[in-house]
Parts: C-alpha cells; sequence; structure tokens
C-alpha cells in the first residue's frame, strides 16, 4: 500500500466522520447471549487454528520465549505498543472521545521521548496506562451492531464488526503515512515478534483453553466476547447472576 | 432461539427475587469493610504461597486450604453442574462437589505461578444483589494492569468468595460451560463426569 493510498483513505474517513456528525451517533446496544450462526464453519477454521498454533505458533512462541530474555521481549512488547498508539489516537477522535485521545496521545509522546522509543513504558509507571481501542469499537460507538461471532483464520475469535474494523485499522494506521518500505518492514516485524511474546508469556492460559479443555472453541469463543463486551462497556461490570438464588432460591 | 428464551426467564426470576432480597438485605448481607478484608487476606495468603519456593505439588496443597478457607466451593461447584443437579441424588452431588474441588484446586492452582512478583491492589467495593463486587487492579511483571472484580457473600453462613471476574471474563460462567461440554460428551452421566474430573484439569 503506498502512502498516497493511506493518506487518500485517511483523509476520506475523517470526512465521513465530520460529515456523519460525531454528536447524531448512539453506540450500538451490547448483547449478553452469544449469537453463532455460523457455528460449523467457524469450528472448521478453529481446527485450522489449531493445527497452525501447534506446528507452528507455538514452537516459535516458546523458541522466542527461551533465546530472548525477558527484558528485551519486554521492550520489543512495549515499541510495539507504542506504535499502536497513533491508530488508537485516531479512533479515540473518530469516538468523539477526546480525553482518551489526550491521554493516548501524551502517552505516545511520554514513551516515544523519555522511554527510549517506546522501549520503557514510562506512561503506565506514572499511571497513564493505555486506552486501547480500534476501529471495531469506532463502529459500535457509531451505532453499527457486533455482527456474528467469526473466527479468523490465524487471528482467532472475533465478531464481524471487529474483523471489518481490524481491515481498516491495518489500512489507516497513521504510521503508514511516516514510514515506507523498510521502515515499514521494521514495524510489522516488531508487531509479529510482540505476539510470539503474548503467546509465550500467556502460554499456560492460551495452552489450558486450546488443547486441555474438554470444547477450547466453545471456551475462546465465550472468553473473547465476555472481554470485548468489558472492553466496549468501558469497564463497567455487567449485572452478574446470583448462583444462591439459582442454587437455592425457588427450585 | 430456546437459549435465549431461558436465560430471559432465569433473568425475570432473578430481578424479582433480587427485589424480595433486597426488602431483606439488612439481615445477612456482608458488608463493604468485611469483603474487602477478605479479598486482601486471601491475597495476602495466595503470595505467601507463591513466595514460599516450595515444590509445584506443596504449593496447590496449600492453595487448595486456601480455596477451602476464603472460596464457596460448594456453590461454585453446584453452579458449575447446572441444571444436571436437579435430577441427581445427594450421593452423587457430594461426590461431584469433591472431584470438581480437586479439579479446580489444579486447574487454576498450576496458573498462580504466572502471579510471581505481582500484586493486587484492592481499590473499593459495592454491594450489588445481596453480594459485595470487590474490584482490584493486578499488576504483574512484563504485562499492563488488568482489572479483577471479586464477588462476595455470606449466605453460605460466612464471607465468602464466589466468583472472580478478570477483565470481564466470568471465571463461573466459563466453567459452567466447562463442566457442560464435559457433561455433554459424556452422554450426561454425571458419575463418569465425576470419575473423569478426579484426574482432569
Amino acid at each position: 500500500m503506498s502512502k498516497r493510498i493511506s493518506k487518500n483513505i485517511f483523509q476520506g474517513l475523517l470526512a465521513i466522520t465530520l460529515v456523519a456528525g460525531l454528536s447524531a451517533c448512539t453506540p450500538a446496544p451490547i448483547p449478553n447471549e452469544i449469537n453463532d450462526p455460523n457455528e460449523a464453519g467457524n469450528r472448521d477454521t478453529h481446527a485450522v487454528n489449531i493445527d497452525v498454533d501447534r506446528a507452528i505458533v507455538r514452537p516459535t512462541a516458546n523458541a522466542y520465549g527461551t533465546v530472548i530474555p525477558e527484558p528485551v521481549r519486554n521492550a520489543i512488547g512495549n515499541a510495539a505498543s507504542n506504535l499502536n498508539l497513533p491508530g488508537m489516537v485516531f479512533n479515540n477522535l473518530m469516538q468523539a472521545r477526546f480525553d482518551d485521545a489526550a491521554a493516548n496521545t501524551f502517552r505516545f509522546l511520554l514513551n516515544t521521548t523519555l522511554g527510549f522509543a517506546g522501549i520503557v513504558d514510562v506512561a503506565t509507571e506514572a499511571g497513564l496506562p493505555a486506552r486501547a481501542t480500534d476501529f471495531g469499537e469506532t463502529l459500535h460507538v457509531w451505532g453499527v451492531r457486533e455482527g456474528n461471532y467469526l473466527e479468523l483464520p490465524l487471528v482467532g475469535p472475533s465478531t464481524e464488526r471487529h474483523a471489518f474494523g481490524r481491515v481498516v485499522d491495518t489500512v489507516v494506521n497513521p504510521l503508514n503515512l511516516v514510514f515506507g518500505g523498510m521502515d515499514r518492514t521494521i514495524l510489522t516485524a516488531t508487531g509479529v515478534a510482540a505476539r510470539f511474546g503474548d503467546r509465550y508469556r500467556y502460554s499456560d492460559l492460551v495452552d489450558s483453553i486450546l488443547y486441555e479443555s474438554e470444547d477450547g472453541y466453545a471456551q475462546a469463543r465465550l472468553l473473547y466476547l465476555q472481554n470485548r463486551r468489558f472492553q466496549l462497556r468501558d469497564g463497567a461490570e455487567q449485572e452478574f447472576f446470583d448462583p444462591y438464588e439459582d442454587i437455592y432460591g425457588g427450585n | 432461539m430456546v437459549e435465549t428464551d431461558k436465560l430471559n426467564r432465569r433473568s425475570v426470576v432473578a430481578g424479582l427475587s433480587a427485589l424480595v432480597g433486597l426488602a431483606a438485605a439488612p439481615a445477612w448481607a456482608v458488608s463493604g469493610a468485611q469483603a474487602e478484608k477478605l479479598v486482601q487476606s486471601a491475597v495476602a495468603d495466595i503470595n505467601k504461597i507463591i513466595a514460599s519456593g516450595k515444590s509445584e505439588s506443596a504449593m496447590l496443597r496449600d492453595f487448595e486450604r486456601v480455596f477451602s478457607r476464603y472460596a464457596d466451593v460448594n456453590i461454585i461447584a453446584l453452579t458449575t453442574l447446572g441444571p444436571a443437579r436437579r435430577s441427581a441424588s445427594l450421593s452423587q452431588v457430594a461426590a461431584y462437589t469433591n472431584a470438581f474441588k480437586a479439579y479446580f484446586t489444579r486447574k487454576y492452582g498450576r496458573r498462580f505461578r504466572e502471579f510471581v512478583g505481582g500484586e493486587i491492589q484492592v481499590n473499593g467495593s459495592r454491594s450489588a444483589r445481596g453480594a459485595v463486587e470487590v474490584k482490584s487492579t493486578a499488576k504483574l511483571q512484563g504485562s499492563a494492569p488488568f482489572n479483577v472484580t471479586w464477588l462476595v457473600s455470606d449466605k453460605s453462613g460466612s464471607p465468602k468468595i464466589f466468583n472472580i471476574i478478570i477483565e470481564g471474563v466470568n471465571t463461573l460462567t466459563s466453567e459452567r460451560a466447562e463442566i457442560g461440554a464435559m457433561l455433554d460428551k459424556r452422554g450426561g452421566d454425571l458419575n463418569r463426569l465425576t470419575k473423569d474430573l478426579a484426574k482432569a484439569g
């Protein structure tokens, strides 16, 4: 993708947002149930993802985790997170969440300068953790519904809305305006290395879902949907069911 | 969708019972301060186990003690069993509860090494439907801080933790889905599930 195309799409989206009028939007309702009409196809994709994980991702992540010392892995993870911030600020603006845009901008400036190009996360240590967002959330804020559950090849659990958002985030990443050629390759490599780092760090959790669970597909789906909806509710907890009522009451 | 109808009916029933419960609340409700203290004490005990440097099997034994002391094992086991509980005999349910406890301890106890060098900071609490939600932030080495909510109730007779929600992921819901899948795969045979559970995790 050339810088010029990125720039055009970027400007286009900005224009759409302005024309649509940010204040006119009501966020889409956040469902509680699982909406997975394409379960059979999703389970097929899941089976392929498991094969890929077993053959490539897991061994690579283990090698990465064993060979590269933890401080270096943390530095790479921090750098990759830092490079995601401009895209997040773009989405914060699209959502008209200017507080978050300011916080993430400040975070980016702090970590890029005092944090040596992002390898040290000084902002979190200073009490300014990332306010993660993406275009999937922007669509939610604009009133686009979640859509069906969708397991993506390689990426894993998603929804139709989140999957579309991922495509947009890749295309309109503001860093595309700055970096090209070799720089872009380093950028991508940092992101990929960080993902192997995550797979290694959370290997106990991921393994327990993918390999030890009786129905890993259903567990991954439940975990993703609960976590994603929690993020979209901005960390507010749902009403929890009361197990005491369920067990002792009325039955 | 049948499942949705069921959920709706359940939430209506639960909602009505909550209204009834609200009137009776002061009689048994656990206080926020009590619940926060319980969580803090559980976290301190878990940290002590991790710091002890014992072997994994010794740590799991210690963790089982912490689990019995702070968690309402009965309600967790019965909830994960779901509707199958109604057609089961008392001795079947008792055997299942025992097997579940061992399984749960192994499964989550082994994951506690992820907490090495980390800390959990309790941020406050609020009451919700006769229980207390204790909010905390987990700060683990090399990962961004995340939210952990502990649900505490004294409906068992003393204040106990009956659910933990990590970044929106409800442990009780996840575990109920897992046990449900295990039961389905065994044709609904609770005795077989109990036997396999004693080895699983």
